[in-house]
């Protein structure tokens, strides 16, 4: 159960992100084209918000690492999302005003809206394997595990969003989905009772 | 078309960010095509024997444009492919300054190398992403005559060129007179969608329907239909080297809602066009 609820996280984590890079394309779309430069920006803030966030997951994992506080990352990457809704398109309008260019304009606008959200994402998997591994001996299977939800969440992400949700449902309307789905996850994880001592 | 693919050949091909590029010949056809073997999705063909001769009937159905505005002066066109609306509206309007748009290099290469496309004093072309140009030619305050929309192929539409947000922007770029048309769909879901998308910004306008679909809309009231044929007179010898009758096109010219009115309109919120597009 406890592990299942880590494994939940860590895959619904993937999924958040996936699907978050995929509508950010749209979001960008009407300001800065949809040519290989913007998906090129996009990904680049993706990949380096994620590999930085696993570099301070897991070094956040070292200070008495707990449930609760993995759920508070999870919360932190839903409520930093936010600004996509709430200032999303002001920001773009702005932004393509000063830095038309397609290349750093869509650079900037990825970073500025996507990298803090995308980064706390990032830290759930390295600090969710601290929760679930107990010996040495079972790490590599264990973080394989992880792994493999988690990218497997990524996978189910891209391909519900990009082939059906986008049928029936707005950008924005997405985006707030994804966040109620993240503050249940979050919240019930908070609530939960701490494991008895073994 | 399928007769065709025996006898056709491989003239260029050509890889570039977005697609390859490819050029058939068959015959006296030279072809630019994005799909391999050119099953579908020609996008243009030129006659070597008479190169002026518009080979496809949605250029000609492009040209009705002129129709409603019979001389514009400052044109924009989205979308190179071969370069034909461009070079074709330059010969017809003497007048006119041209500019043109277009998101890929390697077609901007291929149309000047097989399909004759020059830019001159005339004839600008910007190799940037449609909407994109569209929002910053905003913003430097400049309006067109008369904005044609080709950006659009079967296999794949720039969902973010076909919303009710970048038609609007389309409409104020516009001077107050200034004719749209587009060369969209006219199969599948999409044609509903599309046209109560259109309507949603510019009201009525002309549809244009045979294998291919023409939209036809006006910034200010839609020129009538005896304005319409008026101004057809004027193209009745003009059109003659390009291999079509002026009638022919005016014939085509509709303002019956043959669409659900109910469907879903396309915003930046809501466009899965690909997704529409496709079997259902």
């Amino acid at each position: 159960m406890y592990r299942g609820l880590l494994y939940l996280i860590a895959g619904w984590s993937g999924f958040f992100v996936m699907a978050i890079e995929l509508l950010s394309g749209r979001l960008l779309a009407p300001y800065f084209g949809s040519s290989i430069y913007v998906w090129g920006a996009i990904i680049t803030v993706f990949m380096l918000a994620l590999s930085l966030g696993y570099l301070w997951g897991g070094r956040a994992s070292l200070h008495a690492p707990s449930l609760k506080r993995l759920a508070l990352i999870l919360l932190a990457a839903a409520v930093t999302t936010l600004p996509v809704l709430l200032l999303g398109d002001p920001l773009l309008e702005r932004l393509s005003a000063v830095l038309a260019d397609p290349r750093f304009g869509s650079l900037a606008a990825a970073a500025l809206l996507f990298f803090l959200p995308t980064c706390i994402s990032g830290m759930v998997s390295p600090y969710a394997v601290r929760l679930l591994v107990a010996d040495k001996a079972s790490a590599g299977h264990l973080a394989g595990k992880l792994y493999f939800v988690s990218t497997f969440g990524s996978a189910a992400g891209t391909i519900l969003t990009s082939f059906y949700l986008v049928l029936y449902l707005e950008v924005n309307q997405i985006l707030m989905l994804m966040l109620t789905v993240s503050a249940i996850v979050g919240v019930l994880t908070w609530l939960r009772p701490p494991p008895a001592p073994a | 078309m399928s007769p065709a693919a025996a006898t056709q050949k491989l003239v260029h091909s050509e890889k570039s960010l977005y697609r390859e590029v490819f050029v058939y010949e068959d015959g006296n056809t030279r072809c630019l095509c994005f799909t391999r073997l050119c099953t579908i999705g020609r996008q243009t063909c030129i006659d070597l024997k008479q190169p002026d001769r518009l080979v496809f009937e949605y250029t000609q159905m492009m040209l009705g444009a002129l129709y409603l505005n019979p001389d514009p002066h400052s044109i924009l066109i989205i979308g190179l492919g071969g370069g034909t609306l461009p070079r074709t509206l330059e010969k017809l309007l003497p007048e006119a300054d041209i500019d043109v748009v277009e998101i890929d290099p390697a077609v901007v290469a291929v149309a000047g190398q097989y399909f004759g496309f020059r830019q001159d004093e005339r004839i600008h072309l910007t190799v940037q992403d449609g909407r994109a140009y569209v929002r910053q030619a905003l913003r430097a305050s400049k309006r067109y005559e008369l904005i044609m929309l080709d950006a659009y192929e079967h296999q794949y539409i720039p969902e973010h060129m076909l919303t009710r947000e970048f038609l609007t922007e389309v409409r104020s770029l516009l001077q107050p007179a200034g004719i749209v048309a587009a060369n969209t769909f006219s199969s599948s879901r999409l044609y509903q969608n599309e046209s109560v998308t259109y309507r949603s910004v510019f009201g009525q306008f002309y549809n244009l329907r045979s294998g291919n679909r023409v939209i036809l809309a006006a910034n200010g009231p839609l020129p009538s239909l005896d304005e319409a044929a008026r101004n057809s007179h004027h193209f009745t010898t003009a059109f003659e080297p390009y291999g079509f009758a002026a009638p022919t096109i005016l014939a085509m010219f509709s303002t019956k809602a043959d669409w659900d009115p109910s469907a879903r309109v396309l915003t930046d919120q809501y466009s899965p066009s690909n997704l529409l597009n496709g079997p259902p």
